[in-house]
């Protein structure tokens, strides 16, 4: 068993080998490295090819059609595109957005940046356990709301909204539904027609594709329209301009096609990982999984370990590579946002580890992982005041800490 | 094997190259952001990336910001030093990438007035005249290091410096430059500049905007504050390290490449020269050592190139974005060529993997090309 043990598969994931062999054989001289835009001779036609059988998987993965998937450069250029595109293209019906403060960042920093340029934003608190509530959200839809987005699934707790609902309501508002599926595609299956979705941003990445590629559906019946935010040779029917990365786009599809197939079947397996590891962690005492159980993805598993210092637990676990907040920004010390929002102390939400089982994860991994984190938890909690004082009966949220 | 003269569309990755790439598609795969050992690793490979990226171009490290490529690279210069200033004059060449003049329209319909720099018969622009534009007092001028059709290169030294010297802003386009002419952005005086990997035989997908401290550039994408909150998004790590892979590459087989480039160019030249009734754009003017562009009065490009491919060589009709319309380009429109010899222009650019039996045997067909498709009566006269 080769350690560190990688269990943070929702920050990245390996490029599966079958998806790195293809996209090797489009790079050198040797294979098919012409530019996609390139209409005067074979190189270009062979290459474009490629893109368009590349763009062909990645629709199909989500009941889509082909010439609704703008290629973009990961999911935060398309979170970027659908948010910011879409607001400046209906700006003169109205300029109300709605999204949740559990969305990544990706979806919240280009929500402040239109809120900078004069358009209202609303975030909505989510439920605690991470679900968006539909009465609130259909309170908070006003005349003037031009979008809503609402991730699919979580990047920390791993919840799954209910899209479908969600798509459902904003379609009889007349409200554009854009969803970040960025850690759900590939792991949970999607319909943009059944789900009533109009943007959905999608990455290669978190699905054992290429980083640095990723791709925007856009609706076409009833069309949706956005602004470009990448001007230039007016590739991808004007939404996202330039050259683009063929053996990036081969890899996305190579990667979303071989989820399509294995999508359920990995699922089980994965999830039979996540009920082992969480089976043996939940005997311990203060232990609370932060996120709904029920309606969350396979591979998550989000826990607060009472007593317990996060950044302490991390280091006392070398040999397992897990995060403490979304990776975007673990390396700071603020107690994740997303915790904050389900109403977690920040005493709890500094105690989180998120666990992400994938791919390549294996029984004797997980094994060793439940063992590893009882033993470091429990040392960590002998070592602390707090949890003697706890264990001697002692109200904690009582006590007057004297300041020194 | 067809012969391939189209390296300003996109070049092949140097097998060199994919060999530093291929450790980050297989076992380093961490994503940079997390502090794990898996991120650590690849946070360790884009800093060596960056430095080898800066190199090419003489500059501090920090100063690269990574992006997905020459054209966000060319949107994230003009648009985000547009967002840092109040709305004004826009200056751009008459011979920019779409990738320049888009943006600046985008610009347009918020308040910005955009001025277009005219150029001469030979594409150059002339320190006099950008004298004139720089009087208007733009707050930003975007003008190529080198262009992508005819390859001619502009005096960006000496126009920054009039830049300069009137405090306004000056971007250069150097995606075509880089790799085939030695850049020192400290020197040209430049504020930002931007670089493709795909033309310098690294990866799709990456390219950088390298920015002079002094100035402000606001970002175009929002959201995980990667690249020091100047670009958000995962890095591509496996195509960054290709590109600082392909830089240094680049930097090493400099002075090789552009003497193998210019022999080749005038091995082609002559061998025009020699089929006569063709056109060398720009001739007059210094150019980029792998780029021939040229026309042919009453022939069709298109019917041409297509011709040409059936024969196994791959040349463009223009620039490769513009290559499927049926129009003159707006280059040769601007050095005021006439339509009718506009429309038959071919572009031939080497790369590192020709040689002169792919220039003998591209006159060659070029050649029986000419003569398949003259009218009969100019046959006679050629």
């Amino acid at each position: 068993m080769k350690r560190p043990i990688y269990l943070d598969y929702s920050a990245t994931t390996p490029v599966d080998p079958r998806v790195a062999d293809k996209l090797c054989s489009y790079l050198t001289m040797d294979g098919d490295f012409g530019n996609a835009a390139s209409r005067s001779h074979t190189f270009g036609w062979r290459a474009e090819q490629a893109v368009e059988a590349a763009r062909a998987d990645v629709a199909a993965l989500i009941g889509a059609d082909p010439k609704e998937i703008v290629w973009t450069s990961g999911a935060t250029e398309a979170n970027n595109l659908a948010i910011k595109g879409a607001a400046h293209f209906y700006s003169k019906k109205g300029k109300h957005l709605i999204t949740c403060k559990t969305e990544h960042k990706a979806v919240l920093d280009p929500c402040r940046q239109l809120e900078r340029e004069g358009f209202e934003v609303t975030y909505l608190d989510p439920e605690s356990n991470g679900l968006v509530d539909l009465g609130k959200l259909a309170a908070a839809i006003r005349p003037d709301t031009i979008l809503v987005s609402i991730m699919h699934v979580n990047n920390e707790i791993g919840v799954i909204q209910d899209v479908a609902a969600i798509g459902a309501l904003c379609r009889e508002k007349g409200v554009l539904f854009h969803s970040d599926a960025a850690q759900s595609a590939g792991k949970v299956p999607i319909d943009v027609n059944g789900m009533n979705i109009d943007l959905l941003s999608l990455s290669a990445h978190k699905i054992y594709g290429p980083k640095g590629i990723g791709a925007l559906y856009v609706r076409r019946k009833p069309r949706v329209r956005i602004e470009a935010q990448i001007h230039g040779g007016g590739h991808e029917r004007g939404m996202r301009s330039g050259t683009l990365a063929t053996h990036q786009c081969v890899g996305m599809g190579e990667a979303y096609r071989i989820a399509r197939e294995e999508m359920a079947a990995e699922g089980e397996r994965i999830r039979v990982l996540r009920d082992r590891l969480f089976g043996a962690l939940k005997e311990m005492p203060e232990v609370y999984v932060n996120g709904d159980l029920d309606h969350r993805v396979a591979g998550n598993l989000n826990i607060s370990f009472n007593f317990v210092e996060g950044e302490s637990l991390i280091m006392a676990l070398k040999d397992i590579a897990v995060s403490s907040g979304s990776a975007c920004t673990s390396a700071s010390l603020e107690p994740s946002y997303v915790l904050r929002a389900l109403g977690r102390n920040d005493e709890l939400a500094h105690s989180s580890i998120r666990f992400t089982i994938g791919r390549f994860t294996t029984t004797e991994e997980i094994d060793f992982t439940a063992r590893l984190v009882r033993e470091k938890v429990n040392k960590l909690r002998e070592l602390s005041p707090l949890w003697e004082m706890y264990q001697e009966g002692v109200d904690l949220s009582k006590v007057q800490w004297a300041a020194h | 094997m067809p012969v391939y003269l189209d390296h300003n569309a996109t070049t092949p990755l140097d097998a060199a190259v994919l060999d530093t790439m291929m450790p980050f598609l297989r076992e380093q795969f961490g994503n940079p952001s997390s502090p794990h050992r898996f991120g650590r690793r690849t946070r360790a490979a884009i800093d060596a990336a960056r430095e080898q990226v800066a190199a090419l171009v003489k500059v501090h490290a920090s100063q690269v910001i990574f992006t997905s490529g020459g054209t966000e690279s060319n949107n994230l210069a003009i648009k985000g030093v547009a967002a840092a200033d109040e709305p004004g004059i826009l200056a751009i060449g008459a011979t920019e990438h779409p990738s320049v003049i888009e943006p600046a329209r985008a610009l347009a319909a918020h308040g910005w007035r955009v001025r277009e720099i005219t150029v001469d018969r030979e594409g150059r622009v002339h320190p006099e005249l950008f004298r004139e534009t720089i009087a208007a007092r733009p707050r930003l001028v975007s003008l190529m290091y080198a262009n992508n059709e005819t390859g001619v290169i502009q005096d960006v030294p000496a126009l920054a410096s009039v830049a300069r010297s009137q405090g306004v802003v000056f971007h250069t386009d150097a995606v075509q430059a880089a790799g085939k002419l030695a850049l020192d952005f400290p020197s040209s005086g430049v504020h930002l500049m931007s670089l493709s990997a795909h033309k310098l035989n690294g990866p799709q997908g990456v390219g950088a905007l390298v920015v002079d401290k002094a100035i402000e550039c606001r970002p175009l994408l929002h959201g995980g504050g990667q690249e020091r909150d100047r670009r958000s998004g995962t890095e591509n790590v496996a195509g960054i390290v290709g590109f600082g892979a392909a830089a240094s590459l680049a930097i090493d087989q400099m002075g090789v490449r552009t003497a193998h480039f210019m022999a080749l160019r005038t091995r082609l030249e002559s061998a025009l020269r020699a089929i006569g009734g063709v056109t060398i754009f720009g001739a007059g003017a210094n150019r980029l050592p792998n780029t021939v562009y040229f026309g042919l009065r009453d022939i069709d490009g298109e019917t041409l190139i297509l011709g040409l491919d059936r024969k196994g060589f791959a040349c463009a009709s223009g620039s490769a974005c513009g290559s499927v319309r049926h129009e003159p380009s707006h280059v040769l429109r601007a050095m005021q060529v006439e339509s009718d010899l506009a429309i038959g222009a071919i572009r031939v650019s080497f790369g590192a993997g020709n040689n002169e039996r792919d220039v003998d045997d591209f006159a060659a067909a070029l050649a029986a090309e000419i003569q398949r498709l003259r009218p009969p009566s100019r046959r006679r006269a050629v």
